[in-house]
């Protein structure tokens, strides 16, 4: 292909009898550049991250040994709504706080199903709260307040998953707290009883 | 009726135009990607709708595998060994120069202290091995129990670098347990903002968040 035409001795006129040079084509062949480009497209592929990961920033409540319990909860009964998180991403909640020792709460089961699941029950419990405060029931500094107890049998998975549900529907007091051994006993008396495994 | 003559083609194509596609894609790859950093397990994060990004710099990373094992590292080098001398002289663990500088070059760990140093003048590929068998940092609830390894890592590091954003980053399927011992660890050291790492995930439609997002409201 590249070769320099040697055989003419220059200065000669072209002539019949001289033989002509042949006229090379300027166009290369690309096909082993294609195939180099992608080569390294599929190189850059599969080594390298295509997005950068994002975080969930997450601020737990100042703990104080000095605080005092009658501080700590203020929060009132009938805004809140407590879940617990439980195996195989199963969700049980009731309403309150589940501090009253008077009576057991009323467990319900649910998931999170973008219908009919833990989300649906969050919005209620919203637009509970505001008729009750337009009633005036509640004051106008009440939120809806989220407890969310994980228990030992749930995942990583459910933490991330239900704290986005409160960046979703825009909960904004929403706190983590360690599942109590009544509740882990309700929740296996609830499975039990509804042959759950 | 008269026969129509196909004028005959040349089978050569011409790869220009292909030439500059594939250079094009490698020039966006090459742009808009990043290499995957080094990591001692491979964990895949839950979603989330949050958009905030992962600082650069600064960052304490630890990563909590779907067995619940833990890893810690710190991400820049003179960082490492200032950490590397300052868990040595706390935990007496008789690290020499060459073990030093391999934990700086190296990436997260995730053996206990007293495999530490054999885990450190390791070759690389046995450093792999490690890490398929071991047991991860022991954690703990408490800061004061000895045996919470995790919570002297974190200590060595906020001294050395004060300003470390903590992030956590752990498999969907490690349990809860093993991520509480880390919140707990953290609150035991008074660090109560802390950062989970999670991929993106889409808004769901109607919600608040959605809502919020159309109206072009951030948090």
């Amino acid at each position: 292909m590249a070769e320099m035409d040697t055989s003419s001795s220059g200065g000669h006129k072209k002539g019949p009898g001289v033989k002509k040079g042949k006229k090379l084509s300027t166009r290369i062949d690309l096909t082993p550049m294609v195939d180099l480009g992608f080569l390294l497209i599929t190189f850059f592929m599969y080594t390298t991250t295509m997005q950068k990961p994002k975080t969930m920033e997450i601020n737990m409540p100042y703990k104080d040994p000095n605080i005092k319990m009658e501080d700590q909860t203020k929060i009132k009964a009938s805004t809140a709504i407590t879940i617990l998180l439980s195996k195989n991403h199963r969700i049980y909640y009731y309403e309150g706080l589940g501090t009253d020792s008077s009576k057991s709460p009323d467990y319900h089961a649910t998931n999170f199903a973008a219908k009919g699941g833990i989300r649906d029950e969050i919005m209620a419990k919203q637009k509970a709260v505001e008729a009750m405060k337009r009633q005036g029931t509640l004051g106008p500094k009440d939120q809806t307040t989220i407890l969310i107890k994980p228990d030992t049998t749930s995942t990583y998975d459910d933490l991330v998953n239900i704290l986005d549900e409160m960046s979703i529907n825009d909960v904004r007091v929403y706190a983590i707290v360690d599942i109590s051994t009544i509740e882990q006993d309700n929740i296996h008396t609830t499975e039990v009883a509804n042959g759950v495994k | 009726m008269p026969k129509v003559k196909l004028p005959r083609k040349s089978t050569n194509i011409d790869m220009t135009a292909m030439c500059d596609v594939a250079f094009l894609l490698l020039t966006f790859f090459m742009l808009a990607t990043k290499f995957k950093p080094d990591e001692p397990v491979v964990v895949k994060t839950p979603n989330s709708i949050s958009e905030i990004p992962i600082p650069d710099t600064d960052i304490m990373l630890i990563t909590v595998d779907p067995k619940g094992r833990m890893f810690f590292s710190i991400d820049n080098q003179i960082r490492r060994r200032d950490l590397i001398n300052n868990i040595d002289a706390v935990k007496q663990l008789g690290l020499s120069e060459q073990e030093k500088e391999n934990f700086k070059r190296g990436a997260s760990v995730g053996v206990p202290f007293n495999q530490l140093k054999s885990y450190l003048s390791a070759a690389p590929e046995e450093q792999k091995k490690f890490d398929a068998s071991t047991a991860g940092i022991p954690a703990d609830t408490s800061v004061t129990n000895p045996n919470n390894e995790l919570a002297v890592w974190i200590r060595g590091a906020r001294e050395t670098n004060p300003k470390l954003r903590i992030c956590i980053k752990a498999d969907g399927d490690a349990s809860y347990p093993s991520v509480q011992k880390i919140i707990r660890t953290l609150e035991g050291w008074k660090i109560f903002r802390f950062n989970l790492i999670t991929g993106l995930k889409a808004v769901p439609y109607g919600s608040a968040a959605y809502n919020m997002q159309l109206s072009g409201k951030s948090k």
